[in-house]
């Protein structure tokens, strides 16, 4: 066990160190980059340097001039040593920006994360015990829409309804206007309100694959023959159910749950730019459209550490719930 | 009865003549593929998915050529739109006018003002003594030494519109002092005025100056102002009407409407002035069934052409994919090994690239070097296409390498036959049920990413629609609001064909499975 994950963590830096590089890659490659805007602004005011002198100081500034490699070598220095640099968008270093909104983006997740399980479980269990019944019918085909729907539509009709026809809530943003005066457990409940469409959207639009995943793998469990003894001793069905079918679905089900946990950290990107929630994907959006090198590199780079701690999670997971899974 | 009995007994002993009892033609007969459509049609589910695609492919494909309007035809219209015309204001401080040869300053004018609010007759000022007289209602003579060295006036003195000259001090004082005491006529120099109530001052019937406690500016430049106009505007004014005709040199006759606005304590004349502009967000009607949007083109068009732009987008990125895909996943499981390990190596490093970031940056920098619309089209194609392979080679792999182990594949090598028909013509065709699956299903999340990056003004540009860009007209929460047509059909759209796909791919699954019961 040791020796895989040892291994499997080697690999992942390996991963990790390409796929860093190539995203360093692409953002030094790409003109119109901050730069070049920034340098283009600075030269049109009056008495100003041209423009050529302006982005070669800049360029100087940010470390630009280098070639890419030795950049990029730079820049993993820095990273290593737990320097990641100053965002150039929000003019305060880039751990201080994460560490402003990660923490939002994560109440965010976890709350919605929780939701999506005590909805998508449930009903994912009875489509499968009532297989080809209305009932499947109906789950299966919610199921679908959640992962057909385009979350700005959804999150637009959201607002529509409950911010325009009925007035429930603010269109978009994290605080009400008098938030100022309020009492610090005001400003909580505030805030808490605030999230409660975004959260709305974001379990709406992930429940479907969890809720087919549930269905599928407890269709799976319920073919197996072990159930079909069970059937076959008289047990009721309701214990055939709960008792042997449900605890072989965990099997999958924690492995994926395990696995989707880092993922948590990694913001939502579109439905925090609708409702402007300042969490970490709200902020990246915009750095990464302005073209904020130090902070697109961390935020990438943070997602895609998030991506193989999943992965790894999930199959130790899958080693640790089911014992007839060994690992080399 | 019998006979019919008997008939029906000649029948089956007939056929039975025919086959014997073993006879493999007594039982129908289902190829493969076959038995899988049969399977999808009796999926009701998937049938509404085919259903919905069909619609949506008629809709946009078909639609677009059915439609009277092309994607990008602009309509427009007239509408009345009030347009500032003039704006009023009633002078209510003093004004000046200094007589030839005379030196009356600001500081002057200042000392006035306060001799004025304290109801005094004379100030002083650098030792000359300045005395006022009240000549009439808001007009002063101020004078030092029975010398008249200016007059402080509120009502306005104006040259008649194609007067050249400007009006003398004596005219304008003798004017304003006959106006401001109802005078109806005073003599200057020798000649006789006769002054009106309207303030108009003539002399021998020719109009050489008019009185006015107003103050008309056009509100554009080139305007010019009659008198005509601004006696009505005045007597407009005097009488509180908040609107009133006015038939100008060219004889058109309009509506002006009067608003006064207390802060800066104007009156606003607007003209209702038919103007051709762009058919903006018109309703629903006849001719525009969804109505127009904000560029003045028809909804319905749009949205046909959007649909095309949408699906055209999906398929060639799925396609790319597949392509992709298929050849590095089929190597990948055909040989294992080192080759192996070097693929599914980089399908690992393509798995863990945050894409949508990614294509973000992309777009913004496609932003920031304005590359044309339909340029951008292809790269948005080309990049959605080379993220989206790594998928489907890990499947294809995955099912290879099975198959691989299987006898038909030793029979291949027996055989002699070379690696590549090996791969592509023999392992490849046995994956196919489930690339079929994949693509259908990725087909559907493409569609997606594509509306959604075009929703954030980084896909799919201006002049050509997607439905994405379409919807992206709500960041104007007005038009959220009030012109549902504007993005409530798009958004039905695009969950149709995203859905429908998904019933698609989903019934296609189960028809594939040879376990399915049903």
């Amino acid at each position: 066990m040791r020796k895989f994950i040892v291994k499997r963590l080697l690999l992942s830096v390996v991963i990790l160190f390409c796929v860093t590089f190539i995203i360093y890659l692409i953002m030094r490659c790409l003109p119109g980059s901050f730069v070049e805007s920034r340098a283009m602004q600075l030269a049109t005011a009056p008495g100003a340097k041209p423009y050529e002198e302006w982005l070669a100081q800049l360029n100087a500034m940010y470390g630009l001039d280098k070639p890419i490699v030795i950049g990029y070598f730079g820049w993993l220095k820095d990273f290593f040593s737990g320097n990641f640099g100053d965002s150039w968008k929000y003019t305060v270093p880039v751990l201080e920006k994460f560490n402003d909104t990660v923490w939002l983006s994560f109440i965010m997740g976890a709350i919605s994360f929780v939701l999506e399980l005590v909805i998508a479980v449930p009903l994912g269990i009875i489509a499968a015990t009532r297989q080809y019944s209305r009932a499947d019918y109906a789950i299966s085909v919610f199921a679908l829409i959640g992962i057909s729907l385009p979350t700005f539509f959804f999150a637009t009709l959201l607002k529509l309804l409950f911010s325009v026809r009925l007035g429930w809530f603010d269109l978009v943003g994290l605080v009400s206007r008098n938030y100022q005066l309020m009492t610090p457990f005001q400003q909580f409940w505030d805030k808490a309100y605030h999230l409660v469409l975004p959260i709305i959207t974001l379990t709406i639009v992930s429940i479907g694959s969890l809720m087919r995943y549930v269905r599928t793998n407890m269709l799976e469990v319920l073919n197996a023959d072990y159930i079909r003894t069970a059937r076959a001793k008289g047990l009721s069905e309701k214990k055939v159910i709960y008792h042997h079918a449900f605890r072989n679905t965990l099997i999958p089900l924690v492995t994926i749950i395990g696995g989707s946990l880092p993922g948590l950290f990694s913001g939502a990107l579109i439905t925090e730019q609708l409702f402007a929630i300042p969490g970490i994907g709200y902020a990246s959006y915009y750095a990464m459209v302005i073209g904020d090198i130090p902070f697109s590199m961390f935020y990438m780079t943070f997602l895609a550490i998030l991506t193989l701690l999943g992965n790894l999670i999930s199959d130790i997971l899958y080693a640790v719930v089911d014992p007839r899974v060994r690992i080399a | 009865m019998s006979e019919n009995l008997e008939n029906k007994d000649n029948a089956v002993s007939e056929r039975d003549e025919i086959y014997s009892l073993n006879d493999d033609r007594r039982v129908k007969v289902l190829s493969p593929g076959a038995l899988v459509a049969k399977r999808f049609f009796r999926n009701t589910l998937s049938v509404v998915g085919l259903v919905m695609i069909i619609a949506m492919f008629i809709f946009s494909f078909i639609g677009g050529f059915a439609s009277p309007y092309a994607e990008d035809e602009i309509f427009y219209t007239y509408t009345d739109m009030k347009k500032n015309y003039v704006t009023a204001t009633r002078n209510d401080a003093f004004r000046y006018a200094v007589a030839d040869g005379e030196q009356f300053s600001s500081t002057l004018q200042a000392k006035f003002q306060l001799a004025y609010n304290n109801n005094e007759s004379s100030f002083t000022y650098q030792n000359v003594t300045y005395d006022l007289s009240e000549d009439g209602t808001d007009l002063y003579t101020i004078t030092t030494d029975d010398t008249v060295v200016a007059i402080a006036f509120k009502d306005i003195v104006n040259a008649p519109d194609d007067a050249a000259e400007t009006i003398s001090f004596d005219l304008r004082k003798a004017a304003l002092s006959a106006y401001t005491n109802n005078a109806s006529t005073f003599e200057l120099n020798g000649q006789i005025y006769t002054v009106d109530k309207n303030g108009n001052v003539k002399n021998n019937d020719t109009l050489v100056a008019y009185i006015s406690r107003f103050i008309v500016q056009a509100a554009e430049p080139g305007v010019n102002i009659t008198r005509e106009f601004k006696e009505k505007l005045e007597d407009a004014l005097e009488s509180d009407s908040a609107e009133f005709r006015y038939i100008d040199q060219d004889d058109a006759e309009a509506v002006y409407e009067i608003e006064y606005k207390p802060a800066s304590m104007t009156w606003n004349v607007m003209q209702d002035k038919s103007t051709y502009v762009k058919m903006t967000y018109a309703s629903p009607s006849k001719t525009h069934p969804l109505g127009t949007d904000s560029n003045g083109m028809d909804m319905l068009t749009r949205l046909m052409y959007g649909g095309r732009v949408s699906l055209i987008i999906g398929f060639i990125v799925v396609f790319i994919g597949a392509f992709l895909g298929v050849i590095m996943g089929g190597i990948s499981g055909y040989f294992g090994g080192w080759v192996d390990n070097l693929i599914m190596r980089i399908v690992d490093i393509f798995y863990c690239i945050p894409s949508t970031p990614l294509i973000i940056i992309l777009g913004a920098a496609m932003d920031a070097m304005q590359v044309e619309p339909r340029i951008r089209m292809l790269y948005l194609m080309l990049i959605l296409g080379f993220l989206s392979w790594p998928g489907i080679a890990r499947l294809i792999r995955g099912q290879i390498l099975s198959l691989r182990e299987q006898e038909f594949m030793t029979a291949t090598e027996a055989c002699g036959i070379s690696v590549q028909r090996r791969i592509f013509h023999h392992l490849i065709p046995n994956v196919i049920p489930q690339l079929i699956v994949i693509c259908t299903m990725d087909l559907g999340s493409t569609i997606l990413t594509e509306a959604t990056l075009s929703f954030l003004g980084l896909g799919v540009k201006f002049p050509f629609a997607s439905w994405g860009n379409i919807i992206s007209d709500v960041n104007n929460s007005f038009v959220m609001t009030n012109y549902w047509f504007i993005w409530i059909p798009a958004g039905i759209c695009l969950l149709i064909s995203v859905l429908g796909f998904n019933f698609i791919g989903d019934g296609l699954r189960d028809a594939f499975d040879p376990k399915m019961k049903r």
